[in-house]
C-alpha cells in the first residue's frame, strides 16, 4: 500500500496482529452474549476494541477503515448507553462488521485493491448500520442528524446528574460542568493525530458547554513550524460520564499532551493549582476560565486572592502538599473512576509484559537446543568413558540443565489449546444457521498446551471433523425429537494430556456412524471385498479413505468426500493419529492424538543385530526378558493375557541369527499392545528427531531418524505403523 | 526438473560446457558437474535403514543432518562398490523443483577437476557405454580418450529412487 520506513512497517504490522486479536476478543464477548444475554462489561470491551482499531488505523492513515470502524462505534455507543438492545440481529450485524474490518485488514496487509465484493458488502454493513441506528427512540426524532451526531442528541436526553451534596459542599464552584484543559504536544500532527478529532469525540459523551481555543504558544510566523502543534484549549464540559471515560478520549495523545480534567463541583482550589500549573499568565488563564463558564468571576476573584495569600507565604505550595490538597477534592464517585482508571492501567501493564516473538526465532531457538541435546549427549558418553569421577558428574549436571533448557525452549513455543478453540464457537453459530439447525458447542479443556506449529497445522482438521459432525452426526430437530432427544444438538471440543501426548476429542450426540452404510460404501467403491471380517473400528477408519463420502447429497458444508483423507494426512504429518468411537443413536467421538512437540522426544535405545534404533518412550509400557522356550509362535503370556508379538528383525528382513539374549519391549498405541521383540536395550536418551526426507518416505515402520551421542545416526521406529503392519499382515494370513 | 530427452542434438549438448569433477568408480572415470557437488569427504560408514532398495546404502551424519548415501554403482546395475582406503563420500545437492534434496555418492577416489568446453563434449552414444544414455550428460573428450559425464539429476532423481524404495518396502509389507 503506502511506502513505509521499516520502523512503521513493523508497527503496522503490530497494528494487524494486536487488531486481529481485538476482533477475536469482540467475537468472543459478541458470541457469549448472544448466549448468556448482553452485559455491561462485555459490551464495554466491544466497544474499546473498535475504538482501539478505529484510532490506531488513524496513525497509519487507514481511512477507509476509521471511516467504517466510526460508524460502527456509533451503534455500539448507542448500545453501551442502553439505548439501543443488544439483539441477535444486531449481533449478527456487528459480527458480520467485525468480518468485515479483518477483511479490510487482511486486504490492507497483503496489498490487494478493496474488490467489488468487497466495497458492495461494504455498502450493505453500513447501510444496514446506518437502519439499527435509525429505530433507535432518540435518533428517530432527528433522523436528518448524520448516525455521527446521533450520541450527542442522545447524551442531551440524559440530564446531567450533579450529585446534590457536591454542589452543596462548601468552597466547590457553582457550575455542575468538568472543566478540561488541554494543551497539544508539539507532535501531534506529526504523531497523526488531529487535535479536532478529539473534540469531535469529547461531543459523543457530553455537550461542550464553552470553549476557547489557546493560541499563546504559537511563535511569530517566520518562527512557525507548519508541523508542529502550537494549540490548546479550555473547555467547559458538561457530561454523565465518568472521570475515567472522559480521559479515554484523549488516550492517544495522552503522552504528549498535557491533559487536566476537574470534575464537576471542584474545590476552587483545584482549579487555583490549575491555573498554576499551566504555562499561561495566571490572570490570563482564569479569564479564559470565566469566559468558558468554568468559573464565575467571584470564584475567579476568590482564587487569585488565595494565590496571593499563598505567594505571600514564601512560595508555591510544595507538590506533596497540592496532592493532598487534591486528595481532599477527590469525592467518593471521582475516587472510584480514578480506582477503576487505575486497574485498567495495571490491567495493560500485565499485558505488556508479554513479549512477541518470532516464529522463526523461537524454531532457530529450538534447533539449537535440539543439537545442544546432541552435544551433551556425547559429552555424557566421553565422560563415562573416561572414568573419571568429576568429569562424570559434572557432565550429569550439564546433562540435566540441557534437559530444563530443552523443557524451557519447548514451553516457549506452547500455546494454550483454547487459542485453537476460540475460533469455533463462530463456526458452529455460523455452520449451524447454515444447516438449519440448533447446535450448541461446549469447550472444555482449556489450559492444556500444545506447540505452536502444531497448533496450527490441527485448526483445519478440527474446523472439517467438526463441520463433519455437524452435518452428518447430528440429525435434524424433528428427528431428534422423534427419537427422545433434546432438540438442541451438541458438539464438544475436549482437549487432555494423555500418556506423553495431547488428546482432543471432537464429539457430538447425534445419530453415530451408520456402519452397515459406510461398509456398504465401502464395497461399492471395492475399498473392501464382502468377505473381509471386520471389526466396528476398520469399518470405522473406512471413512477416512480417499473420496470417501456417505452423504447422499452433497452440501456446502460437506459431502464431497474430500477431506476425511485430508484430516487423517494432516493428523499424521504431525505425527498424530486418529480414531473413531461410535454409538449408534448416541453419537460418535473423533479422538486425535497427538506428540507434545514435534522436534524432541525421550527416546528409548535399543539393538537391533548391530544396529542401534530408537523407540518413542512415550509409546513404552515396559520391558521384559523374551522367554526363550517360547519357540516362534506370534504371542506370549503376560499376566494372564496373550501380548502379541512382532519380530522386528523379521520385519525389517535382517538375516542376522538370532541374538543370544532378546528382550520383548511392549508398546502401546491408542487401545493396541503389541510386544517388539529387539536385541540388548540400551536405556533412555533424549533424541532430537531428523527427518530422513522423501526417499524414506515409503519405509513402513520408521519415520524419522535422530543422531546419537556419539554421532551414529539411529532410525526412530514408528511405532502406530508397525503395530497396524503387524495387523494387517495378520489378515493376510 | 526441466529435463533432457538422452542423446539429444549437440547444440544442446554444447551448453553443459565447464567443470567436472573426475571420479573413479569400478576403474572407470566418471564426470560429475562440479556445481552440484557441495563437498567430499572421507568415508563414513553409514547407518543402514531396513527395507530399502540395496543402492541406498544408508544414512550419515552430516554436522548433524542426515544424509542418505547412494552407491551408484548398484543403481547402474553394476557389482556393489567395493570400500577401501581411498573411498571418499561426494555430497552433491540437486535442486528438484522447490526442494533441494542433499545426497552422498560413494566413489572409489576423486582424481581431478577438468574443464570441458562446449565443443569438447559430444552427445551420449545409443549403446555401448554400458550405462542407461538417460544417465549420461555427454561424453567429454580428453585426450583421444572419453570420460562419461553423468546426469546427477537422473541418476540420482528422487521420484524415481522413492519409488523404487517404496516397491522394496512393499515387497517386504506383503511378505
Amino acid at each position: 500500500m503506502i511506502d513505509l520506513d521499516p520502523q512503521m512497517a513493523a508497527a503496522l504490522q503490530t497494528f494487524f496482529e494486536e487488531s486481529r486479536e481485538l476482533l477475536q476478543d469482540m467475537e468472543n464477548a459478541l458470541l457469549f452474549m448472544e448466549n448468556a444475554g448482553a452485559d455491561s462489561e462485555r459490551i464495554n470491551a466491544v466497544f474499546r476494541a473498535a475504538h482501539t482499531i478505529k484510532g490506531s488505523a488513524g496513525l497509519f492513515g487507514l481511512e477507509e477503515v476509521v471511516r467504517f470502524t466510526h460508524r460502527l462505534e456509533n451503534l455500539l455507543d448507542q448500545i453501551r448507553s442502553g439505548v439501543t438492545d443488544l439483539t441477535p440481529v444486531r449481533i449478527t450485524l456487528l459480527l458480520s462488521c467485525g468480518d468485515h474490518i479483518a477483511g479490510y485488514l487482511d486486504r490492507i496487509a497483503t496489498d490487494s485493491s478493496l474488490d467489488q465484493v468487497f466495497l458492495a458488502e461494504d455498502l450493505r454493513l453500513l447501510g444496514d448500520l446506518a437502519a439499527q441506528l435509525g429505530s433507535s427512540p432518540v435518533a428517530s426524532i432527528a433522523p436528518a442528524i448524520a448516525p455521527a451526531l446521533a450520541p450527542t442528541t442522545l447524551a442531551l436526553t440524559v440530564p446531567p446528574s450533579p450529585e446534590p451534596e457536591f454542589s452543596n459542599s462548601p468552597g466547590s464552584v457553582q457550575t455542575g460542568n468538568w472543566h478540561i484543559s488541554l494543551r497539544f504536544g508539539l507532535d501531534t500532527f506529526r504523531d497523526g493525530m488531529d487535535p479536532l478529532s478529539f473534540l469531535r469525540y469529547l461531543e459523543q459523551i457530553g455537550e461542550i458547554i464553552g470553549i476557547v481555543t489557546l493560541t499563546d504558544s504559537l511563535p511569530a510566523l517566520s518562527q512557525m513550524d507548519a508541523e508542529s502543534c502550537y494549540l490548546g484549549f479550555e473547555i467547559s464540559f458538561r457530561s454523565s460520564a465518568d472521570k475515567a471515560k472522559i480521559a479515554d478520549v484523549f488516550d492517544f495523545v495522552q503522552e504528549s499532551s498535557t491533559i487536566h480534567i476537574l470534575p464537576a463541583h471542584s474545590q476552587i482550589t483545584a482549579y487555583l493549582q490549575l491555573i498554576q500549573q499551566l504555562p499561561e499568565a495566571d490572570q490570563h488563564l482564569g479569564e479564559i476560565l470565566v469566559s468558558v463558564g468554568s468559573l464565575t468571576e467571584e470564584e475567579l476573584q476568590k482564587a487569585l486572592t488565595l494565590q496571593d495569600a499563598g505567594n505571600q507565604g514564601g512560595q508555591h505550595q510544595p507538590l506533596g502538599e497540592i496532592l493532598v490538597a487534591q486528595k481532599m477534592v477527590q469525592e467518593p464517585v471521582v475516587q472510584g473512576a480514578l480506582e477503576k482508571q487505575q486497574q485498567q492501567r495495571e490491567h495493560q501493564v500485565v499485558e505488556r509484559q508479554m513479549l512477541r516473538v518470532r516464529a522463526a526465532d523461537l524454531d532457530q531457538l529450538v534447533n539449537l537446543v535440539g543439537e545442544l541435546v546432541i552435544a551433551s549427549a556425547a559429552n555424557s558418553l566421553y565422560a563415562a568413558q573416561s572414568n573419571a569421577e568429576e568429569r562424570v558428574e559434572s557432565a550429569a549436571q550439564v546433562a540435566r540443565l540441557v534437559e530444563d533448557i530443552r523443557d524451557g525452549a519447548l514451553h516457549l513455543r506452547m500455546i494454550d489449546v483454547a487459542e485453537v478453540f476460540q475460533r469455533f464457537p463462530r463456526v458452529v453459530r455460523d455452520t449451524a444457521r447454515t444447516l438449519g439447525k440448533d447446535i450448541r458447542l461446549e469447550i472444555s479443556g482449556e489450559g492444556t498446551e500444545l506447540d505452536k506449529s502444531m497448533a496450527e497445522k490441527i485448526t483445519d482438521p478440527l474446523m472439517h471433523l467438526v463441520r463433519n459432525a455437524m452435518d452428518h452426526g447430528i440429525e435434524s430437530a424433528e428427528r431428534r425429537h422423534a427419537l427422545g432427544k433434546p432438540a438442541q444438538g451438541c458438539i464438544s471440543l475436549h482437549a487432555c494430556h494423555d500418556a506423553g501426548g495431547i488428546i482432543i476429542e471432537v464429539r457430538d450426540d447425534g445419530g453415530g456412524l451408520n456402519r452397515e452404510k459406510i461398509l456398504g460404501k465401502a464395497i461399492e467403491k471395492g475399498l473392501v471385498t464382502p468377505e473381509q471380517q471386520l471389526s466396528d473400528q476398520e469399518i470405522y477408519a473406512l471413512i477416512f479413505a480417499p473420496g470417501f463420502s456417505t452423504a447422499d447429497q452433497v452440501s456446502d458444508i460437506s459431502g464431497r468426500g474430500v477431506g476425511m483423507d485430508v484430516v487423517r494426512q494432516n493428523i499424521e504429518a504431525i505425527r498424530g493419529s486418529i480414531e473413531i468411537h461410535s454409538t449408534p443413536g448416541a453419537g460418535s467421538t473423533m479422538r486425535i492424538r497427538l506428540p507434545l512437540t514435534l522436534s524432541i522426544i525421550d527416546g528409548f535405545l535399543v539393538k537391533l543385530a548391530t544396529d542401534t534404533f530408537v523407540i518413542p518412550a512415550e509409546s513404552v509400557e515396559e520391558c521384559l526378558e523374551y522367554p526363550e522356550q517360547q519357540g516362534t509362535v506370534g504371542y506370549m503370556v503376560l499376566r494372564d493375557q496373550a501380548l502379541p508379538l512382532l519380530h522386528l528383525t523379521g520385519v525389517f528382513r535382517f538375516d542376522a541369527q538370532p541374538e543370544k539374549r532378546r528382550n520383548v519391549i511392549v508398546v502401546r498405541h491408542g487401545q493396541d499392545r503389541v510386544g517388539m521383540v529387539v536385541g540388548a536395550i540400551l536405556g533412555n536418551q533424549q533424541t532430537v528427531i531428523k527427518p530422513l526426507g522423501k526417499l524414506f518416505d515409503q519405509v513402513p515402520g520408521i519415520s524419522a531418524a535422530t543422531i546419537l551421542g556419539n554421532g551414529d545416526v539411529a532410525p526412530i521406529l514408528d511405532i502406530p505403523a508397525l503395530i497396524h503392519h503387524h495387523a494387517s499382515a495378520k489378515h493376510i494370513h | 526438473m526441466n529435463m533432457l530427452p538422452a542423446g539429444d542434438g549437440a547444440a544442446q549438448v554444447g551448453r553443459w560446457g565447464g567443470q567436472y569433477l573426475i571420479v573413479q568408480l569400478q576403474a572407470e572415470p566418471f564426470g560429475v558437474d562440479i556445481t552440484a557437488v557441495r563437498e567430499i569427504i572421507a568415508y563414513v560408514v553409514p547407518t543402514q535403514i531396513p527395507m530399502m532398495p540395496d543402492f541406498v546404502v544408508g544414512v550419515i551424519n552430516l554436522r548433524g543432518q542426515v544424509v542418505p548415501v547412494i552407491d551408484i554403482a548398484l543403481r547402474f546395475g553394476r557389482p556393489a562398490t567395493a570400500i577401501h582406503k581411498r573411498s571418499c563420500i561426494i555430497i552433491v545437492d540437486l535442486q528438484e523443483g522447490e526442494s533441494r534434496q542433499r545426497l552422498g555418492v560413494i566413489v572409489d577416489a576423486v582424481n581431478e577437476v577438468l574443464e570441458f568446453p562446449g565443443e569438447q563434449i559430444e552427445p551420449a552414444p545409443q549403446f555401448g557405454a554400458g550405462l542407461r544414455t538417460e544417465f549420461i550428460r555427454g561424453m567429454g573428450k580428453v585426450a583421444n580418450q572419453f570420460i562419461v559425464l553423468l546426469e546427477m539429476a537422473r541418476v540420482l532423481s528422487m521420484d524415481e529412487m522413492a519409488e523404487l524404495a517404496a516397491i522394496a518396502a512393499g515387497a517386504t509389507a506383503g511378505a
